[in-house]
């Protein structure tokens, strides 16, 4: 397997703390990865650090087969590279509109037909053209999130970095979220690399998925193996256990 | 079972500049001690139906009903001193986020000890010790520890389970648990919900437990009521949910994505104009 993005052996350090040990995954083209744990379990962090948000402190990063240079990071690898984060409240400029959110990726990377590409994006993401010129407080949370995708998609990047894209929206609202990455993805041959606790959405939408402890892989296995039970750690299992709900007579052991 | 609570056309409404906006439109139900499940998505009303019983509503919200009536007390008409009385004394909630609902400069022992001597004459050593004991009944660890310790020093699953401590300490008869563990991490939510169960199991309390999550609540309680646009679409007994007749309860179940099930695209709600009428 030729992977698009690997890492290997990479570490974030703040100070003593390592949120990051050490933790080597690849991901091949066209490929959607999961990275499941629970809080502070370095998920996050991992996905930070490929995007340039964590300070990475050793081991390297490695994009298309070129390692990459994580301290000077440029133009190409933003526009190869994006990212979509958790919370759609926190992550557009409130005093922006659609317009304007859309605008700013290609002026980043001067790409010059500004006009059509905001109409395309819209439409890929499922909003009209009426959604342009209003601001995010005018938006439900699932426009948002869609509006952050658009954001992302604009520049045409090969790989999405996916933090817990749902988890701040409605059960009704993410199953259109996730069905509007699933059709992206496929239409325009991306790469994933998706965080979530919740292990159905993992399974739903990834291939293959890294278990996470303590900023450590703990376990690899493909969604078909974590469906049918085929898991090696105690953790996982619990996690396992975790998301099928409450049972009451487990509770009162 | 005797019913405690009866609510009756629950309406609750904020005037704002583009017009009346109707949050709550008429929702009628009884509780008794048993665990009832208010599920619905953002929007639906349901936080404002635990906060109307609570008597949380902001002040320049309209609220009416034919009967908002707690243990033969109407709580409409009853005066703000009687209400005070109630709240924290006979009726709790437990809120979504601990990191928002404690009082960050106050230790969590302090917080508990400041609830149970507003409803109860009791001495400060005696308070100190139900405290303590309480928070040894949520499972907490080294419970003379955390009693001293202030919420940002805790976990949160530790401080949601203080909240929990905090609001059974005089206990109530009534609690209201509006997403008690939508902050909580997967694996820490059964054990909060677990120790939930089981004081409200013990104490004979009624709950009503407010979620978006329509399989966890179905779980955890006996009787669902589900809410869409206001109003209850459909009430039904947890063990039923298979039964569900209304389209949008229905879309609700499906449009998870469960372990095992390979559906490509996933289900998506239709909405029907007419579910919000």
């Amino acid at each position: 397997m030729t992977a698009i993005v690997s890492a290997e052996n990479l570490t974030v350090a703040y100070d003593d703390f390592l949120a990051l040990d050490a933790v080597s995954i690849d991901v091949a083209p066209g490929e959607s990865f999961g990275l499941v744990g629970e809080s502070g379990s370095g998920k996050s962090t991992l996905l930070r650090a490929i995007a340039g948000l964590s300070p990475v402190t050793g081991g390297r990063i490695v994009l298309d087969g070129k390692p990459l240079d994580v301290k000077h990071r440029d133009k190409a690898f933003y526009r190869q590279v994006q990212m979509v984060f958790q919370d759609p409240y926190g992550s557009l400029h409130p005093r922006q509109t659609v317009d304007r959110l859309l605008q700013e990726p290609l002026a980043i990377h001067g790409v010059q037909d500004a006009e059509r590409r905001i109409l395309r994006a819209l439409d890929e993401v499922g909003l009209g053209s009426s959604f342009r010129f209003r601001y995010s407080h005018q938006l439900s949370g699932g426009q948002r999130q869609r509006i952050a995708i658009a954001r992302a998609l604009i520049i045409e990047p090969q790989i999405m970095l996916l933090d817990e894209p749902t988890s701040a929206l409605d059960a009704s609202v993410q199953a259109e979220v996730l069905n509007l990455l699933e059709q992206v993805r496929r239409d325009r041959k991306l790469t994933y690399i998706m965080v979530s606790h919740d292990l159905g959405v993992v399974t739903h939408m990834c291939e293959r998925l890294a278990v996470m402890k303590n900023g450590k892989v703990v376990e690899r296995l493909s969604s078909a193996d974590l469906v049918a039970g085929r898991l090696k750690e105690d953790y996982t299992k619990n996690l396992m256990v975790a998301s099928k709900g409450f049972v009451r007579a487990a509770s009162m052991a | 079972m005797s019913t405690m609570l009866t609510v009756d056309d629950l309406r609750v409404s904020f005037p704002t500049r583009s017009g009346l906006i109707e949050a709550v439109r008429g929702v009628s139900f009884t509780l008794g001690r048993e665990r009832l499940g208010i599920v619905g998505e953002s929007g639906s009303g349901k936080s404002q139906t635990g906060r109307a019983i609570m008597g949380l509503t902001p002040a320049h919200a309209k609220i009416s009903a034919k009967t908002l009536n707690f243990d033969g007390i109407d709580l409409l008409t009853a005066p703000a001193k009687v209400r005070r009385s109630l709240r924290g004394s006979r009726i709790a909630m437990i809120l979504q986020d601990p990191k928002y609902s404690l009082n960050p400069v106050m230790s969590i022992g302090r917080q508990i000890v400041e609830t149970l001597r507003t409803h109860e004459n009791v001495s400060k050593r005696e308070a100190r010790d139900r405290a303590i004991s309480m928070l040894e009944a949520v499972q907490i660890r080294d419970a003379g520890r955390v009693f001293d310790l202030h919420p940002h020093e805790v976990s949160g699953g530790m401080g949601q389970r203080a909240m929990i401590a905090m609001m059974l300490i005089a206990g109530p008869e009534l609690l209201v648990a509006d997403e008690p563990t939508s902050a909580l991490d997967v694996t820490v939510q059964l054990e909060v919900l677990g120790i939930l169960d089981k004081l409200v199991a013990d104490r004979g309390m009624g709950l009503i437990f407010i979620s978006h999550d329509l399989r966890l609540v179905s779980s955890f309680c006996d009787r669902v009521i589900v809410m869409y646009a206001g109003k209850i679409v459909e009430e039904l007994a947890a063990s039923d949910l298979g039964n569900a007749k209304h389209p949008y309860t229905q879309g609700l179940l499906n449009c998870m994505p469960t372990l095992g099930t390979n559906r490509h695209p996933l289900p998506v709600l239709d909405r029907q104009p007419e579910w919000a009428l």
